[in-house]
């Protein structure tokens, strides 16, 4: 099975990055555009037990994958 | 007297880390390769150098708080022993969750190298002690990321306890309450972004950074 899990800043911390983003498309044209996140996106195959699948990758996250003093994450299985 | 310094692949400030710890205080000084399980013995200073350990991989300093050595330089901490984390060395502390919060993105989204003028905010720590009540010193950054950033409380929480040792008088990258190094609630594992392996001797500009590794290994 494939799991995905996006990482991005929590709502809190300010999203440098994102900003300059944002800026960087008002500029070229698309001024509609707000509150741009720049998150990180990790995939990988893993097997074994399905069931546990979502709680395993969360225990991954935890541990290394996000630093939750500063990010939240998304997981998905399938 | 005798101190460490971690070398991680991608560490780059580990031999200046050596040389201004030996003229500053002549303690003899072992280099430790981030593969080792054990430190050298009677060990009284561990330090954690600034660089790109891992190459920044994932987080700044996230692989490297996983390296094997770290379960040493966690003991150490517990058994009371000094441990200094300078620049990507304070970044991988907060990894490795012996210090609180985590070091931000620039808000210029720009690496930042020059001298910075520093208020000692706390100055009776065993980093601190040589300054003698001196309330300023100067140092030089050079990092990408280097906003320290806390939740509300636990800021609070540094501030009222004196774990904010070190701040800056101009804030030169975004971090939370000008904080520019940090002492765990103990008072022996401190994280910072300046460099006193920069400014060892007059030639470098400033000779503040003798003061904080002569604190550091005389409180041993």
């Amino acid at each position: 099975m494939k799991a995905r899990i996006q990482v991005f800043l929590k709502p809190g911390v300010l999203d440098v990055q994102g900003k300059a983003v944002e800026a960087a498309l008002h500029g070229l044209g698309w001024p509609d555009v707000s509150d741009v996140r720049v998150g990180r996106l990790i995939e990988f195959e893993l097997s074994g037990d399905a069931a546990a699948a979502e709680t395993r990758v969360a225990a991954m996250c935890e541990r290394l994958l996000a630093n939750t003093v500063i990010e939240s994450y998304r997981v998905e299985v399938g | 007297m005798k101190a460490a310094v971690i070398v991680f692949p991608g560490s780059n400030c580990d031999r200046d880390c050596k040389t201004a710890i030996e003229r500053s205080t002549g303690a003899k000084v072992e280099m430790v390769w981030h593969g080792e399980t054990a430190l050298p013995s009677g060990v009284d200073l561990v330090v954690l150098p600034g660089g790109f350990a891992y190459g920044d991989y994932l987080r700044c300093g996230a692989m490297a708080a996983l390296s094997p050595v770290m379960a040493s330089v966690r003991d150490a901490a517990e058994r009371g022993v000094a441990v200094a984390g300078i620049c990507n060395g304070f970044q991988i502390l907060c990894e490795a969750r012996l210090l609180p919060g985590a070091l931000l993105r620039n808000v210029s989204l720009k690496y930042i190298c020059k001298p910075v003028d520093l208020e000692i905010a706390n100055g009776n720590t065993r980093f601190t002690a040589a300054f003698n009540g001196r309330r300023e010193a100067r140092m030089t950054v050079g990092h990408g990321e280097g906003a320290y950033f806390a939740d509300e409380t636990t800021l609070d929480r540094l501030e009222g306890e004196g774990q904010v040792v070190f701040r800056y008088r101009q804030n030169p990258n975004g971090s939370a309450r000008d904080i520019a190094g940090v002492v765990n609630e103990r008072g022996n594992v401190l994280g910072m972004m300046p460099h006193p392996d920069r400014a060892f001797e007059p030639e470098l500009g400033g000779t503040d950074g003798a003061l904080f590794f002569q604190s550091a290994l005389a409180s041993a």
